[in-house]
């Protein structure tokens, strides 16, 4: 097979977390950084030259790219049509995929050499990063369904353990359980939907399932539930799954708490791939949806713009520099869920899903960038907030220009790659519904308020006293940020919509003057707010938030949302129901058990008294029976 | 000698060799070389089942002998195994290989304890090659009387009580089976041919209905109270609670196996119909088992309680499972008992190397220990993960293959229990993070475990052996998976006539 060597993309970081898993505690900590970098480089060149083969090359055939299976094995049986199967399976997202994690993934293993240098722990470190990196190209690679649920769970799993590696502090733990009891809770829809699927349709296969006129589409669509098909139900369940991994309201708690891991795995694991993975998902189901189950479609746009413009309110009020930027992906991912779920199947209808996975291509490279960069920034400080920064550009000028361009591609602001993105979703949203369109439309320009409220407020305003003046990251960090800075300035010229497609098929796309010129207005306006507000400090955010009064706290506090779900556990999963039950157990179930024994013990205790070998006594109840029965056959005689 | 009788030959001589040492360290060496060898035994058998069955052997069972030793009743010994079975072998001898390096450090009576030890898993093996009721039963009370023993003798905290409640519940529940498995074998007999104890004898008959009705429920509740059926489950986290580390691995690890093993190769092979008839209300207490033992689970201090809940979650998943009745659920339900045995020998091992340092069990004293025990440590999480259901590991494979098989019924009861079911993997995760969060993570601060050590060697080869078969049980399921399946065929048979 001509693609069989892609399954070494996937197996050759898993080798680099077993080698440095298993004896990364007997090597130089170094050692065991080296492997796993060069373990994904070796992988990043390999998916690079699958890629080239795969659009420049074999990938297409009559025009339209095809479903190729590049390898595959049977890993585990459950009846005549229902098996796993472990593959690889190449079309366009998923080749795209692969260049994204590997790229992404190769530049955080080689800032991580100088980010994570002198931390204990980092043999451990490096191998919870192959282990991740294997998990995350193993999802998108899947040929079935439960494949991809398995390396689901992979990623839920390294991204467990890389939140919580600094174990010592109690706020990493909690989390890191957090993030993997809500994204479980998420999955068990997910689990459940497969199931449904499987049932409706018989198979776990992608290429089967997703094929626009295979038995799952054409007469795969059930019996109505509740008003709904069970096509359309078992879909929504599994977006269930995607909504938790990429953070969509209400299942996005875990992802600002996330950021107590170290900053390189917020670039990479919560920003530029593991969250995406929702979006991934429907993308990859997205014959299904789009044919199948509009209704189910309609519920990701609406999860998607809500998620989007909600998250961008909070990242407004936010302190944190990870956690705005926490937030700012929510939104991204938002508007990508949101152009997924306006998109039609099949050529120029299909927009949305080009646009959606353009942007996810752009803004894994510029959101990235920004993490890595928030890194450096850190690492110069050692602070996590705004309020201990300020004037920084004089110490970190690399940093300084990076962060720039990444905060200009994310603003939309042309020619840099943000902008062509989410233009093209702009234009989707705004032929399907003009509220959708409104609600982007004001999200841009939010975003680009507080993008540049976080760059005026780390590399100018007041310079603060610092313990030791902030120095420029060494070139190990450096590097990967010019690396993708160089990246978000230029993928927007990559013409997805030759490349990616829902159908495989290229089309053209229109520039549409009436609504890029807007939305680069709205950009511009949001980034001179900014400047206005914070590039010298000035008194008038305060004043707004005060005049904005309860509004402003409960966007400061995250609308709540937090507290509500520690009252759903504490309250009520863990006082009214896992106490009870506890209680229940020990003293009802067990008590009863217990109360057998002790009435058999008293019966017996009672019992035993009467044969105590006292002759007196069995003389007196013999006594005393005949005199009864004497007794008794006197007065019946008498009767 | 067969195959099949070394498996308890091999623990008898052993105990023979046992009678005969003079000191702890003869008795810790005969025992080990007793146990590695039966190990090896084990993995022949599996072998040799395997080359069997690729040599084209389609025989029910493989490896039949059959004695006649009790000509009046004609009780036999007769032994045969299938895949089921042959799994089930190989999870006895990996757990009591390392069950006897995890009690390492018993010095009081010693060589009791390993005998006891030893001559309990000699019943287990016996009752899983049985094919004669009487004789799986002979074997079933081996197995459990010296349970008694070596919790009244060598456990912790309230020995006796918990012992005796143990036994006692057990015993109830081995009355029951005796009224069932004597009533089957009063219905044995087909057409005047004489009366017998033999399963695939019996399978061939076909009781009538309305004794099954009775019989039943006598051997699934006799069974049931070994595996843990709802409510007749609270001997487990007493009796764990106050078992010495061994006995907890080879309880949960085996003997809750013969609870499960037994409902389905005698209750329901031998009574199909009224297995149909009666699972609705089995699902419904099964069902109960698996939420409510996790939710249980959560709101437990005592680590040995909070794995005997997620026993009584995990094995409920087990009848469960076998009550669905069709192929794939029966294949997750032997897969889940391999798996689940696997877990608990790994995690009672564990908490009885952790307290026999800590001096505690509650996971509230302990905080951070993962600095100073970094292995145990990591064993424990990935022996929790593994009981949360992550893929690569033992639970997963077992748990998905059950609930593909459960959701295979499209109707709203069994629908709607299997969604219950599921659920329970989230309540999992819960309780096994809180507990990992809780225990290792975090500032170490308790002054007393700074001294602490981590594993010695034969410590190592206990916790390493189980890790090792869990994840090659999650990575590579499909020949297990396979081996189990194809001896399906027949109990299917039983079963396809049902089908609605």
């Amino acid at each position: 097979m001509e693609f069989g060597y892609t399954i070494w993309i996937a197996l050759i970081p898993f080798l680099a977390f077993l080698i440095t898993g298993l004896a990364g505690h007997r090597m130089k900590p170094m050692v065991s950084g080296l492997i796993g970098t060069v373990g994904i480089g070796i992988a990043t060149l390999l998916s690079y030259v699958a890629a080239h083969q795969y659009f420049f090359g074999v990938g297409k055939v009559d025009g339209v790219y095809q479903k190729i299976i590049g390898y595959k094995m049977e890993w585990l049986r459950f009846s005549e049509t229902l098996a796993i199967d472990m593959g690889v399976l190449l079309d366009p997202i998923s080749v795209m995929m692969l260049v994204v994690i590997t790229t992404v993934s190769l530049m955080v293993h080689i800032y991580s050499l100088g980010y994570m240098a002198g931390e204990k722990g980092f043999a451990r470190f490096y191998a919870f990063l192959g282990l991740f990196s294997f998990s995350m190209l193993g999802l998108v690679v899947a040929t079935n369904i439960f494949q991809m649920y398995i390396f689901w769970e992979l990623v839920g799993v390294s991204s467990y353990l890389l939140i919580g590696f600094y174990y010592n502090k109690p706020s990493a733990v909690a989390a890191s359980k957090k993030a993997f009891i809500v994204t479980r809770f998420a999955d068990f829809g997910f689990l459940v939907g497969i199931l449904l699927l499987s049932y409706i349709t018989g198979t776990f296969d992608f290429v089967l399932l997703t094929d626009p006129e295979g038995a799952a589409i054409t007469q795969g669509s059930g019996i109505a539930f509740m008003g709904l098909s069970v096509m359309t139900w078992s879909l929504i369940l599994v977006f269930m799954g995607g909504a938790g991994k990429s953070a969509m309201f209400p299942l996005h708690i875990w992802l600002p708490d996330a950021m107590e891991g170290p900053t390189p795995v917020s670039a990479l694991i919560h920003a530029a791939t593991m969250v995406v993975a929702g979006v991934f998902l429907v993308a990859r189901l997205f014959p299904v949806f789009a044919l199948s189950a509009p209704a189910g479609l309609e519920i990701v746009a609406i999860m998607g713009a809500f998620t989007s413009l909600f998250a961008a309110v909070i990242a407004c009020t936010q302190n944190d520099i990870k956690r705005i930027l926490a937030y700012s992906t929510m939104s991204q991912i938002g508007y990508m869920m949101l152009a997924l779920g306006v998109s039609g199947y099949g050529g120029a209808d299909g927009l949305g899903y080009m646009a959606s996975m353009f942007h996810l291509f752009t803004h894994a490279m510029f959101k990235a960038l920004l993490f890595l960069g928030a890194g450096a920034i850190i690492h110069a400080v050692h602070s996590n907030f705004i309020s201990d920064m300020g004037g920084l550009r004089k110490y970190m000028p690399v940093t300084h220009i990076t962060f720039l361009i990444a905060c200009l591609a994310i603003a939309g602001i042309p020619p840099f790659a943000g902008f062509f993105s989410k233009d093209e979703i702009l234009v989707a949203a705004y032929q399907n519904h003009m509220l959708y369109f409104l609600v982007e439309y004001i999200v841009a320009g939010l975003t680009a308020f507080y993008m540049f409220r976080l760059y005026y407020g780390v590399f100018w305003g007041k310079e603060k006293t610092y313990e030791h003046a902030p120095h420029e990251a060494p070139a190990s960090m450096t590097i990967p940020l010019i690396i993708l800075a160089i990246g978000s300035a230029t993928t927007g010229f990559i013409p997805f919509q030759k490349l990616v497609t829902s159908d495989g098929m290229a089309f053209d796309i229109h520039f549409h003057w009436n609504i890029a010129l807007p939305s680069i207005g709205i950009a511009i306006a949001g980034i001179l707010l900014a400047t206005a507000f914070y590039r010298k400090g000035s008194d008038m955010p305060d004043k707004i938030a005060a005049g904005l009064g309860g509004l402003y706290r409960a966007a400061y506090r995250k609308f709540y949302i937090d507290e509500v779900y520690q009252f759903i556990t504490k309250k009520i999963i863990f006082n009214l129901i896992s106490r009870p039950i506890a209680w229940f157990d020990r003293q009802i179930v067990d008590g009863s058990m217990n109360g057998i024994a002790y009435i058999t013990n008293m019966v017996s205790a009672g019992m035993k008294d009467l044969q105590s070998g006292q002759l007196q006594q069995y003389a007196f109840v013999l006594v005393s029976g005949v005199l009864i029965l004497v007794l008794s056959l006197v007065y019946l005689m008498n009767n | 000698m067969d195959l099949l009788t070394l498996l308890i030959i091999i623990p008898v001589l052993t105990i023979i060799g046992l009678v005969f040492c003079k000191d702890h360290k003869q008795v810790k060496i005969v025992a080990a070389t007793g146990m590695s060898v039966q190990l090896l035994q084990c993995i022949y058998v599996v072998i040799a089942y395997l080359m069997e069955r690729k040599a084209g052997n389609k025989a029910e069972m493989l490896f039949q002998k059959n004695y006649m030793w009790f000509d009046s009743l004609n009780i036999q010994y007769s032994i045969g195994v299938d895949g089921i079975s042959v799994a089930l072998i190989l999870l006895t001898g990996i757990v009591i290989f390392t069950g006897i390096f995890a009690s390492w450090n018993v010095t009081h009576l010693a060589k009791e304890f390993f005998i006891s030890l030893i001559l309990l898993s000699s019943g287990v093996f016996g009752f899983f090659i049985s094919l004669d009721l009487f004789t799986m039963f002979l074997f079933y009370e081996i197995a459990v009387i010296p349970m008694y023993l070596l919790i009244g003798i060598w456990g912790s905290g309230p020995k006796e009580y918990s012992a005796m409640k143990l036994t006692l519940m057990l015993m109830g529940g081995s009355a029951l089976l005796l009224v069932g498995l004597l009533g089957i074998y009063f219905h044995s007999s087909a057409g005047g041919s004489p009366l017998t104890f033999n399963i695939l004898e019996i399978a061939k008959v076909s009781i009538p209905i309305e004794m099954q009705r009775f019989l039943f429920p006598c051997t699934f509740i006799g069974f049931g109270v070994l595996g843990a059926l709802f409510p007749f489950h609270t001997w487990s986290p007493d009796g764990h609670a106050s078992a010495p580390t061994a006995v907890s691995m080879l309880h949960a690890g085996v003997l809750m196996k013969l609870g499960g093993y037994g409902c389905f190769r005698i209750a329901m092979y031998l009574m199909p119909e009224a297995a149909h008839e009666m699972a609705w209300i089995f699902i419904l207490l099964t069902g109960i088992s698996v939420i409510y033992g996790a939710l249980g689970a959560i709101m437990q201090k005592d680590l040995k309680y909070i794995n005997a809940y997620s026993s009584v979650s995990h094995c409920g998943l087990v009848l469960f499972a076998l009550l669905m009745m069709n192929e794939t659920a029966f294949n997750g339900a032997i897969l889940q008992m391999v798996s689940h045995g696997l877990m608990c020998a790994l995690f009672f091992a564990l908490i009885g190397m952790i307290y026999g340092r800590t001096k505690t069990r509650m996971i509230n004293e302990m905080q951070g220990i993962m600095k100073v025990m970094p292995f145990l440590s990591v064993c424990y999480v990935i022996g929790g993960l593994a009981s949360l259901g992550l893929p690569g590991l033992s639970g997963f494979v077992a748990e998905m293959t059950i609930f593909v098989g459960a959701f295979q019924h499209p109707d709203m009861f069994h629908r709607i229990a299997t969604v219950i079911a599921i659920a329970s993997i989230v309540v999992t995760a819960v309780y096994i993070l809180r507990m990992v969060g809780r225990m290792f993570m975090g500032p170490l601060d308790n002054e007393q475990f700074q001294g602490l050590t981590d594993a010695v060697w034969h410590e190592k080869i206990a916790t390493v052996a189980l890790v090792v078969a869990i994840a090659g049980m999650g990575m590579a399921p499909l020949w297990l998976s396979d081996m189990i399946g194809n001896s399906l065929g027949p109990i299917m048979d039983q079963f396809s006539m049902l089908a609605p």
